[in-house]
């Protein structure tokens, strides 16, 4: 596997993770694994450094909406237009282009049900490409980029064993 | 009947406790402790494996196996061992599924030894050789090896140790305590010494998967070796599967049968559900397994440098998850090192001595654990070694 998929793999598992512990994981020069992140980063590989929150834990009690919309391509741009225009929008968290029975699917979150319908009402619904949409609220989290919400799955192991 | 141990046989009375029995009492009365004490993964056992087992409970799969284990795993294990080793095992006479390589290691040394007959033991190592040998009526002879080998088993070592009552040599490489490797060179180093003394090996390669910057080399796979070596393996620590007890034994088809035999009678055969379980990760489990062991590898690193930096040298470890540092910088015994270190620090490590005499002078730090977890050891063992430095 190349460095740059090591690194990558390394950094998508924990962001905080320094150059200088992931190039003592890969047993190579810390200056070469900082000048690896700087360049993947610049050449937007790496979109960013987040962390994962159980918000709701956190006393938050936003709201998220999976909504599945159908849109018209436009020549030339096809869905990449529509699209591009509605990752603009700060409410929106997430934009995939879809293949079955819809197009897009979007990730809305707002701080409540109102807020949610009256950004796809008044904002989403009204973009003269879209022609429908379909709206399907989130009621609980699982799981999301990998981590299990309620994981029991401490360590179990004794302190000290053969 | 007030004073039980009047009892206990003598051979029983006199075996000595296990040194990490006696350190895991210190240890888990400590609050807080961070531990680097453990023989086995971080890992909990694949998904799709447990959830392999659940669907065998499902269907019904609750009663004894065949003794030598269900044929179908004895098949996967010999498809397993051609594809890793280019070894070639006829599941139906050649393979035996225990319960963990310590059961095929007791079996193996109770049907081989005759009382008095020699069991060449390299040491530091496992804790279980040395009581087994003398629970099947043997004689262990310790083979000593060095940190300047890397503790390989060294040609003159053996050489010296070899008598006319010798039977039966035991190598586990990758090592536990030490991560210490023998490759191909080192072991055909030994054959011919092996054979001229008609010594039969009895190979512990539990942790062969987890063999770091090369592939681990069987001695079975030397000209003259298959069958005078068995093969001992399992699942605990490649597939993170220690609790599921699934180990088995491969070789000359006349030993396993004894094996099988003395099985049947004490242990009847091993758990379905851990047979199950195992079935599932030869069939499937294998990339998921070199995942893991590639996250051993980074953490191998890390701690191997980070112990370096605070004052711990080891040699590198190509092997099972351990780094094995001496400890001579503080001018302490293993033991006093390592009960000074949880007392005052709260970091577990095992004394080097717990496995034997060659371990004296150095303690054994296991990196199963998460990157935070090694450095914050890492940083409290720093500031003790920098105390202790003499």
């Amino acid at each position: 596997m190349s460095l740059e998929r090591r690194i990558l793999e390394l950094l998508e598992r924990d962001a905080r993770h320094t150059p200088q512990q992931i190039a003592a994981m890969l047993g190579e020069e810390e200056s070469r694994v900082a000048a690896e992140i700087a360049r993947l980063e610049k050449e937007r590989v790496i979109l960013g450094h987040t962390a994962i929150i159980n918000w709701e834990k956190a006393g938050d009690d936003g709201v998220t909406a999976m909504v599945e919309v159908k849109v018209t391509p436009e020549r030339e741009v096809g869905f990449d237009a529509i699209a591009n225009r509605i990752c603009r929008f700060p409410e929106v968290r997430a934009v995939y282009l879809m293949s079955g029975l819809y197009d897009l699917s979007v990730v809305v979150h707002g701080k409540d049900l109102k807020d949610i319908s009256t950004f796809i009402s008044q904002k989403l619904a009204t973009m003269h490409q879209v022609q429908s949409t379909t709206t399907h609220f989130v009621m609980k989290r699982y799981k999301q980029d990998g981590f299990v919400f309620d994981d029991k799955e401490s360590d179990r192991r004794l302190v000290v064993s053969p | 009947m007030s004073n039980g141990r009047n009892y206990i046989t003598e051979t029983i009375r006199n075996l000595p406790p296990s040194g990490i029995r006696r350190f895991f009492d210190l240890a888990s009365h400590i609050e807080g402790v961070i531990s680097l004490g453990v023989g086995e993964p971080d890992f909990v056992t694949p998904w799709h494996i447990r959830e392999a087992c659940f669907y065998s409970l499902e269907r019904g799969y609750t009663m004894y196996t065949a003794n030598a284990g269900m044929i179908e795993l004895r098949e996967e294990i010999a498809k397993y061992q051609h594809r890793w080793q280019n070894l070639s095992y006829d599941p139906v006479n050649e393979v035996l599924v225990t319960v963990g390589v310590s059961e095929a290691t007791d079996l193996a040394l109770r049907v081989l030894l005759n009382a008095g007959d020699e069991v060449l033991i390299p040491e530091p190592s496992y804790v279980s050789y040395i009581p087994c040998t003398v629970m099947a009526g043997g004689t262990p002879v310790v083979l000593e090896t060095v940190a300047e080998h890397e503790f390989r088993l060294t040609r003159d070592e053996l050489a010296k140790k070899i008598t006319p009552r010798s039977k039966v040599l035991i190598l586990t490489y990758p090592n536990n305590p030490t991560g210490g490797i023998m490759g191909r060179e080192d072991l055909v180093d030994l054959v011919d010494l092996i054979i001229a003394n008609d010594l039969i090996v009895i190979s512990d390669e539990i942790y062969g998967e987890l063999t770091y910057e090369g592939k681990h080399v069987s001695i079975a796979t030397l000209p003259g070796m298959k069958d005078r070596t068995i093969v001992l393996n399992g699942f605990s620590k490649a597939f993170a599967m220690t609790g599921w007890r699934i180990g088995y034994a491969c070789g000359n088809r006349d030993i396993i049968a004894a094996m099988n035999k003395l099985h049947q009678y004490t242990m009847l055969c091993a758990p379905i559900m851990g047979q199950m379980a195992a079935l599932e990760a030869l069939r499937n489990g294998e990339a998921e397994m070199r995942r893991m062991v590639e996250d051993y590898d980074y953490r191998r690193r890390l701690i191997l440098k980070g112990l370096k930096e605070i004052g711990l040298p080891s040699f590198e470890p190509r092997g099972a998850f351990y780094v094995f540092p001496s400890i001579s910088v503080t001018g302490m015994s293993s033991n006093e090192f390592s009960e000074k270190l949880i007392n005052e620090e709260k970091v577990a490590v095992v004394p080097g001595n717990a496995f034997g005499g060659s371990g004296e002078g150095f303690v054994r730090c296991c990196y199963a654990y998460s990157v935070e977890h090694i450095e914050q050891a890492l940083e409290r063992m720093g500031a003790f070694v920098a105390r202790h430095h003499v």
